[in-house]
């Protein structure tokens, strides 16, 4: 077996996210090779290659590939799949939108979001918000699969892996890129932050979201968010937990006036240890809570933040 | 420009799933359904480029069950002009899906197709993507903006770290996410009104599509309990539990 792992990367630095994605791979089994696709991505390439288990990194620097377009993106792994037993990438927004097309392009089925490896062709992956888990068999030749990086820890990064170009350039008059709004932030990202603090339609305002950042300077938390909180225009979307929104699971997840509803409870209920401050002590948030505190927040948040 | 939208037939989002005892599947007897929300955003985001003389028809299109022509005059009543049901009792992976759709597509011609971005029931998040694929168009996903103008659209998609805007020349497809739109609700005469509209129904048959899978569903099973907790009685239990129980502090 052999398999191809494309890269995670922003701002030219290789995302945690490949980490988990290789640790996927290593569960199948075979040989591992990672694919670097994007304009200026040696520093990438570079990171990838200490990853443990890679047999090779595979770069292709190009401008077509820049912004990682899902048209020429899906095009370059067609090109290369055919090497390979499996294809697989992190079930970030960016593995979402281009591994689809692989698989269709090679008239396989996806398997999304995979959370275990059976063996080298069945895998576990939630389904209906994570309510329920499926475990699902694959007869294709290829298998195209995204990976949920909760299930699977990091590699360690004492690796040395071979790093080669490869020269396909693909086509693509389709679809430019026009612009990017990132969030600034210096705190850690939420997918791969140990602690997350976060905030439901409960804070009231965007303002008050402050009340999270004291307590999340402490513990070196990332700050998270309901769909309430995104919705009424709290905070920005790329903050949202939850079935449609980022999947985490840090070792402390603090819930603050969030009801806890099933789509909320699907992006966090994996986390170690649940802490949940709601004033309502009917508030379903509790049912998973490991320590639940039923006050008004706007009292509780001072004061914890003063005793951390 | 025509407008396709693909609407799917999945449980309401407020239901609590059980699993079959055997543990072949959800169960999904005398379950609540409805069209999948994603959807319902991508009806309304075409009704809305209807309204706005973009689009000049609307048309909405499912592959399931007979009973999933619900979902379609829900659309109808929504604003959608006309709907399309492919029909069939099987079991539909997304990349049936797309091949079934893309050959609506054929037929129809469309200067736009509107997918949600995800299906709540399987979570796949596939479908657009696939579509995209085989049609050979350029796709935008999880959608939060589009902006037709000429013979381009603009779409401003969610992604991890914040907002991506794209270009994509149509005919193009567009996959919805949450905050694209707020859907309206039906109004009873147009629910009325519905009834009357054109519902054409096909068979995967009739595009030429094999919608059997090479994916095998073996086993459906509850994830692992939490076990409850505690509640504690102040922030300085809460300290000291975090710190010396839990040791996460
Ligand atoms: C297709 C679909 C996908 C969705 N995806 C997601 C998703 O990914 N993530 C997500 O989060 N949601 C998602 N939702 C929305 C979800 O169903 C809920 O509507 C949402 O999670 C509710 O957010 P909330 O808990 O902040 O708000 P609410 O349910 O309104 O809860 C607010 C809570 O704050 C508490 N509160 C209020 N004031 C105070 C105070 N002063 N002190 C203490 N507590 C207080 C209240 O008691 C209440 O429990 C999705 C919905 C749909 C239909
Ligand atoms: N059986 C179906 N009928 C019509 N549209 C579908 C069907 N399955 C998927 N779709 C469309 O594809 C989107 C994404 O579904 P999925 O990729 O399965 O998560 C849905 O929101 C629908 O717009």
């Amino acid at each position: 077996m052999s398999i191809l792992v494309l890269a995670e990367h922003h701002d030219g630095q290789l995302a945690g996210a490949t980490a988990h994605v290789v640790a996927a791979a290593q569960a199948i089994g075979g040989d591992i090779d990672v694919l670097v696709a994007g304009e200026n991505v040696a520093a990438v390439a570079e990171a990838a290659a200490r990853l443990d288990g890679v047999r090779k990194v595979r770069v292709a620097d190009h401008a077509v590939y820049a912004h990682q377009l899902a048209e020429p993106m899906g095009a370059l792994l067609v090109e290369l799949a055919g090497a390979y037993s499996h294809v697989l990438a992190a079930a970030s927004t960016t593995g979402k939108n281009v591994l689809p097309r692989v698989a269709a392009l090679k008239d396989v089925s996806q398997i999304s979001e995979i959370v275990e490896v059976v063996d080298a062709d069945t895998f576990k992956r939630p389904i209906y918000a994570g309510n329920a888990i499926a475990t699902v068999k694959s007869d294709d030749g290829l298998k195209v699969i995204t990976v949920r990086s909760t299930g699977f820890d990091a590699v360690g990064e004492s690796g040395s892996a071979a790093v080669e170009s490869v020269d396909t350039v693909v086509e693509n008059s389709q679809s430019s890129f026009i612009k990017q709004e990132l969030a600034q932030s210096d705190r850690p990202e939420l997918a791969a932050a140990k602690v997350v603090i976060s905030g439901g339609r409960g804070m009231g305002s965007g303002e008050n979201f402050k009340l999270l950042e004291g307590i999340a300077d402490k513990l070196g938390a990332a700050i998270g968010a309901s769909r309430a909180a995104v919705d009424a225009g709290f905070v920005p979307n790329d903050m949202q937990v939850g079935q449609t929104g980022k999947i985490v699971a840090p070792e402390l997840y603090i819930a603050v006036g969030i009801s806890g509803a099933i789509q909320h409870l699907a992006g966090m209920k994996d986390s170690k240890v649940i802490v949940a401050i709601n004033k309502d002590e009917e508030a379903p948030i509790f049912q998973v809570a490991d320590y639940g505190l039923v006050g008004d927040l706007f009292e509780i948040l001072p004061e914890l933040e003063s005793k951390l | 420009m025509k407008v396709l939208v693909a609407v799917k037939r999945v449980i309401d989002y407020n239901v609590k799933i059980r699993v079959k005892p055997d543990h072949s599947d959800v169960d999904l007897t005398n379950v609540k359904m409805a069209m999948n929300p994603f959807c319902e955003i991508a009806v309304e985001e075409a009704v809305r480029l209807k309204e706005k003389g973009v689009a000049s028809e609307v048309v909405a299109v499912t592959i399931g069950p007979k009973a999933a022509q619900e979902q379609l005059r829900t659309a109808l009543a929504l604003g959608a002009d006309r709907a399309v049901h492919v029909e069939t009792e099987e079991r539909v992976e997304s990349l049936a899906a797309a091949k079934l759709l893309a050959k609506v597509v054929e037929e129809e011609q469309p200067g736009l197709v509107i997918l949600g971005k995800q299906a709540i029931d399987t979570d796949n998040n596939q479908t657009g993507q696939m579509l995209a694929a085989l049609a050979g168009l350029p796709q935008g996903t999880f959608a939060s903006e589009v902006v037709v103008d000429g013979d381009k659209v603009q779409v401003t998609r969610e992604i991890d770290g914040g907002l991506q805007t794209v270009e994509l020349t149509l005919p193009a497809i567009v996959t919805t996410d949450l905050r694209l739109n707020e859907p309206r609700y039906a109004k009873l005469p147009d629910i009325m009104k519905a009834k009357k509209k054109p519902l054409d129904v096909k068979s995967p048959a009739d595009l030429g599509v094999e919608v059997a899978s090479r994916l095998t569903l073996l086993k459906v099973e509850s994830p692992a309990e939490r076990k409850g907790g505690i509640k504690v009685g102040s922030v300085d239990e809460l300290v000291d539990k975090l710190k010396n129980e839990a040791k996460v502090l």
